[in-house]
């Protein structure tokens, strides 16, 4: 379904991504584990045309996609939750919401995909008022994915979605995912620092050093792996 | 009482031409953090174009009301021609320049337009005919205030209306706060910031050019000059109620409108100038984020 191919990225003369090749297919849940700074974010940045590569070739479907226009490439389907989450902190939770939606004309069928995130996320239906920057992280978390979803998505890239969160929401948070693959048929590509965490809700991982991919394996091997161990999991 | 009315009323007119240019700004601001100082020109150029269609289409006879709805629209199409190709040409290729970059390229386009429209038409100052009729309902109150200010405020009221319509409920207006709010979020969601970016040039021109209408046919006269003194006016409006505020903008154009309009009934015309920049000293003091504005960080 995507495919990298030998991606470089430059910010300036500083390179960030260095002969990255990813691919996934669809319907799989996707880890990229790293420290911070080893280009994890750059890497969904690239995909989604806000960083273009240098050199090397992305692939969404079969489709080039290297040097589209951001807008382009979310109207194909492709969604990310930044790190951070950047929720539009004054608009309110149904304009943060309305703006995932923004490519679609689909109205009745807006409302109703509103109304089963709202379902999912009964405290957001109690804020729907609010401005998004006066909610909670828990809560911007959810609101963060729910407008992703709004658009959706084929494919969902997540930006480490545990940051700062209490263990009880991140809990919650990969539950969602996992829902969100198995009931959506969604593709889901997740970027995490928390190696462990990522490697238990998806089948396999990328590890990242330095802008390089070093190993590629099934989420049961890397969890076994000294060197991951040793670096990403704490033992 | 009717002295301290007919001053309020007549601050209230002022200030509505000050806030219909100063949305300009603050919608420029909001979304690029960039003072588009030819902003004050797209005005100018507004003013020129409605005096070229009723010069035209008086030579036509026809009535007077038309000819100024007529012009009006032309005027509004012609500087948002203006904007949008301002922004195209002069601050896109900029975007990621440094800031300082497209500030100077903006003072640039402000004294290029200036200087065109002084060698296509002239130095002087050309009448600028007063099309609106004095109404006979209004006769009892002419003391007060007149007919063309009558218009200015029911025009000026409509187009704060409809903006407000545009930016809180249609899905531009939501793109265009989104943007301003956070540019590669906007991105990621699908927004094309572009586009954006030069709807906001558009619309902020199209007000400019209503504004430009309107104080041409009240005060009967334009030269090439008059975008900058505006600007300038429209400038301070526009910090005084908070940059980047589109109900400060309106709120300081008022409050300007009223200050220049008692400072010169009360103490002299003279002064005018001088209370409309002391006001905007002491608001830099004291409230440096304007009246509305919010210290945001994140827009710091």
């Amino acid at each position: 379904m995507l495919k990298l191919q030998n991606v470089q990225t430059f910010y300036g003369n500083i390179q960030a991504l260095k002969d990255v090749t990813i691919q996934i297919s669809e319907g799989e849940i996707v880890s990229l584990i790293g420290s911070n700074g080893a280009g994890k974010s750059t890497t969904l940045m690239a995909i989604c045309g806000i960083v273009p590569p240098r050199s090397g070739e992305i692939l969404f479907m079969g489709q080039p996609i290297t040097h589209m226009e951001p807008d382009r490439i979310v109207s194909l389907g492709i969604c990310q939750v930044p790190e951070g989450r950047r929720i539009f902190p004054h608009l309110s939770v149904l304009e943060n919401l309305d703006m995932g939606a923004f490519l679609r004309k689909d109205r009745s069928q807006i409302k109703r995909d509103m109304e089963y995130l709202f379902e999912l996320f009964p405290l957001l239906a109690q804020r729907r008022h609010q401005a998004g920057g006066t909610l909670s992280g828990g809560e911007q978390q959810m609101l963060a994915i729910s407008r992703a979803l709004m658009a959706r998505p084929k494919l969902l890239l997540l930006d480490e979605p545990s940051l700062g969160l209490a263990p009880l929401i991140v809990k919650r948070t990969f539950e969602i995912v996992r829902k969100i693959n198995t009931e959506n048929k969604t593709t889901i590509f997740l970027v995490e620092q928390n190696a462990n965490l990522a490697l238990k809700v998806a089948a396999r991982g990328y590890v990242m050093e330095n802008g390089r991919i070093t190993l590629t394996d099934s989420s049961e091997n890397l969890l076994a792996n000294e060197g991951v161990k040793k670096a990403y999991l704490g033992f | 009482m009717d002295y301290f009315l007919g001053l309020f009323l007549g601050g209230l007119t002022r200030g509505s031409i000050y806030a219909l240019i100063a949305l300009g700004y603050t919608m420029v601001y909001g979304i690029i953090e960039l003072i588009n100082f030819a902003h004050g020109e797209i005005y100018m150029i507004g003013a020129f174009t409605a005096l070229i269609v009723i010069s035209v289409l008086t030579l036509m006879g026809m009535n007077t009301i038309a000819i100024l709805v007529i012009a009006g629209v032309i005027a509004v199409v012609y500087s948002s021609a203006y904007g949008y190709t301002l922004e195209k040409i002069a601050y896109k290729p900029l975007r990621a320049a440094p800031r300082l970059s497209a500030l100077i390229s903006a003072i640039g386009m402000s004294l290029f337009l200036q200087n065109y429209v002084l060698l296509a038409q002239t130095s002087d100052f050309l009448p600028f005919p007063n099309l609106v009729p004095d109404f006979e309902f209004m006769e009892p109150y002419a003391h007060i205030i007149g007919s063309a200010e009558i218009v200015i405020l029911i025009t000026t009221a409509i187009v704060m209306i409809l903006l407000t319509i545009l930016i809180k409920f249609t899905n531009i207006g939501k793109a265009m706060r989104a943007a301003s709010q956070d540019k590669t979020m906007a991105l990621l969601v699908g927004i094309n910031v572009n586009r954006v970016i030069s709807f906001t040039f558009v619309v902020g021109s199209a007000t400019a050019a209503i504004g430009g209408v309107l104080i041409a046919s009240h005060i009967g006269m334009i030269n090439f000059y008059i975008g900058f003194i505006a600007g300038i006016k429209a400038f301070v409006a526009a910090v005084l109620g908070g940059i980047g505020s589109i109900p400060g903008a309106v709120l300081g154009g008022f409050v300007l409108g009223w200050t220049e309009s008692f400072a010169t009934g009360y103490i002299s015309s003279d002064y005018e100038d001088v209370f409309a920049f002391l006001f905007l000293v002491l608001i830099l003091i004291f409230r440096p984020q304007g009246i509305l504005g919010r210290s945001d960080k994140h827009k710091a």
